[in-house]
């Protein structure tokens, strides 16, 4: 009883104050600063402290295409964000490869780390990340089958399992 | 650009020093000039060009890869040459073949040819014999293939909409 208590308080701070990376991938970053600005205003949901450094980051917006290039480098800056983390595909880009359906451009970040929230769009509209950055409290305040330890079949691969807290 | 008739004597002009098959033809359309040479004369047209004393062409704008495929020889190389005296600019073209297609840098005539080689050695798999650090630019080091030939596949996945979802069974495993 006071476990379960103590992890929905644990996961309502979480929610409510998601710390976003400053990583800008290609077009969609210029709506995610619009997203960070005084007419949209994401510090209303608590996402507003974007931190430079991975390591006090807990978000990982995936803003633009990812190139092949770049996707060790955003595998490496994913591995490096701290327990909990949560990863954000915003755009057709990266969440299907969009319009490059070529050589040099990922089809889908899911294929090289896990997304908890696709927004589509091109680019999403500001509103639309707001509502992905929504989904996403709903998400981390919910149940653990919300997870995508579950979806991809990796429990266990946590640091400190939620909920053990 | 020089005119057609100013092209056909800068080819006379290279003839008469360099021999008669380092250029292969010459070419005017839409106000561009263009000399068609020999793969083995590139570098010695491009050198008469920009130190000989009868011609202009000092710098050398930038450097292309091309692939024809269906025709052959397969690859072109096209270089763009510009002249601050004349304000004016000539196309000197090669045609190279073979899936392995090797061309002479011209790096000591023109330093900035640096990365545009390197470049179109990532993208078409030309080898520029002599240039002092041949390897890829843009792509991974790691990358297979050159993605700019026209035999490569297009990359990308197919996009599932309604009217195919049935071609791909269980896509949502």
């Amino acid at each position: 009883m006071l476990t379960t208590r103590l992890d929905k308080v644990l996961n309502w701070g979480r929610a409510n104050a998601i710390f976003p990376a400053t990583f800008g991938l290609a077009c969609c970053a210029i709506e995610m600063m619009s997203v960070v600005s005084p007419r949209y205003d994401i510090a209303r949901f608590g996402a507003e402290a974007m931190r430079a450094s991975p390591r006090q980051a807990d978000m990982l917006i995936l803003s633009g295409r990812v190139s092949i290039k770049m996707a060790p480098v955003v595998r490496r800056l994913y591995d490096q964000m701290l327990e909990p983390k949560w990863v954000v595909s915003m755009g057709a880009c990266s969440s299907s490869g969009g319009m490059f359906s070529n050589y040099a451009v990922v089809q889908g970040a899911d294929k090289f780390l896990p997304v908890d929230v696709y927004v589509p769009g091109c680019p999403p509209r500001p509103e639309a990340l707001i509502y992905g950055i929504m989904k996403l409290q709903d998400k981390i305040m919910g149940d653990k089958a919300m997870g995508w330890r579950e979806r991809y079949q990796a429990e266990g691969t946590g640091e400190v399992e939620p909920g053990i807290a | 650009m020089p005119d057609a008739t100013g092209l056909e004597l800068i080819a006379q002009r290279i003839r008469s020093s360099l021999g008669d098959e380092a250029v292969t033809g010459t070419s005017y359309s839409r106000g561009q000039a263009t000399l068609d040479v020999a793969p083995a004369a590139v570098y010695d047209v491009l050198a008469y060009l920009s130190k000989g004393d009868e011609e202009p062409w000092r710098r050398l704008m930038s450097l292309h890869g091309v692939d024809y495929l269906p025709a052959e020889p397969r690859f072109g190389v096209h270089y763009q040459l510009l002249s601050m005296e004349r304000c004016d600019r000539l196309n000197v073209r090669t045609r190279i073949g073979g899936d392995e297609p090797h061309l002479p840098t011209v790096i000591d005539l023109f330093p900035t040819v640096d990365y545009q080689e390197r470049e179109v050695y990532d993208m078409f798999g030309v080898v520029f014999d002599g240039h002092p650090d041949m390897r890829r630019i843009l792509l991974p080091e790691d990358y297979t293939g050159y993605p700019q030939r026209r035999d490569f596949p297009m990359g990308g996945e197919p996009v599932l909409f309604t009217f195919n979802e049935n071609q791909y069974p269980r896509w949502y495993d």
